[in-house]
């Protein structure tokens, strides 16, 4: 009883700010909803017993990549050199646009409300995540199973450094 | 117990909303935020099945999705500094020049 109505909560928390996120002016307050977006979302992950996801999505998503977004928002000045409503807009954009949103959801929820939920279970069970813990299973996986995925993960967060470094520094006079 | 089914169409909700909001802005940055929703959607999708299946690997693919996610934030956002250097807008009708 009180899972759903945390449930319906953080749902209608998720939905509203991002709407929010989309139908905001100013990017700044865009960034500002992502943010109770994400931190909505958190919540649901500890619904669905996944506390290392959770406290992962607040750390990397709400602080660190939000930080980033924001530092850059601040950095440009957006607000003033950006003006959405320029003459070369396309006609009837917004309108077809939420259109073809409003087919995309239908679509999604129809299939989703008309497909049953079935395949094999697994041995993690809550009880058992419960008597071992999330984040060691986790841990456990990431260096058994994924270790080479991992790896690629390491490797690919290491060229996306040099990637931002070598895009946004100054160029050297000749 | 909530039905899983409940997440399930929050997170095409979420992923609608990302989608119509990359095709509504023109703000090169609200349109990297409306990508970050629908990497978002899909975490949750992920997780929910992970849960269904009483397994765990759903969750270790959260955790590469979210560094994939930073690193297109990174690499991205130096995108946007390096094109507002040279054109002084983020407005992606703006920005043409290898249109045909």
């Amino acid at each position: 009883m009180l899972e759903s109505l945390l449930f319906i909560i953080m749902g209608l928390i998720v939905i509203t700010c991002a709407i929010g996120v989309v139908f905001q002016k100013n990017p700044i307050y865009s960034a500002v909803f992502l943010i109770q977006t994400m931190v909505s979302l958190a919540v649901l992950y500890i619904l669905l017993h996944a506390q290392f996801v959770a406290a992962v999505q607040v750390m990397v998503y709400a602080g660190a990549v939000m930080v980033l977004f924001v530092f850059v928002i601040m950095l440009l000045n957006v607000q003033r050199a950006d003006q959405e409503l320029g003459k070369d807009r396309l006609i009837f954009q917004k309108v077809s646009a939420i259109f073809l949103g409003l087919l995309l959801f239908a679509v999604i929820g129809i299939v989703t409300v008309r497909s049953v939920l079935q395949g094999t279970k697994g041995e993690y069970t809550p009880e058992h995540m419960n008597e071992i813990g999330n984040t060691q299973l986790v841990g456990k996986l990431l260096f058994t199973d994924y270790v080479f995925p991992f790896e690629i993960a390491s490797i690919l967060l290491f060229a996306a450094i040099i990637g931002a470094i070598i895009l946004a520094k100054k160029e050297l006079k000749e | 117990m909530i039905p899983l089914t409940w997440y399930l169409i929050l997170s095409g909700a979420l992923f609608t909303i990302g989608a119509t909001g990359v095709l509504i802005r023109r703000n090169a940055l609200v349109i990297l935020m409306c990508i970050e929703l629908m990497l978002n959607a899909v975490n949750l999708a992920f997780v929910t099945f992970s849960r269904h299946h009483d397994s765990m690997d759903g969750q270790i693919f959260v955790f590469f999705i979210m560094t994939v996610a930073a690193a297109e934030a990174a690499v991205g956002l130096a995108i946007i500094v390096a094109v507002f250097k040279n054109k002084a807008t983020v407005n992606v009708d703006k920005i043409n020049l290898m249109k045909w």
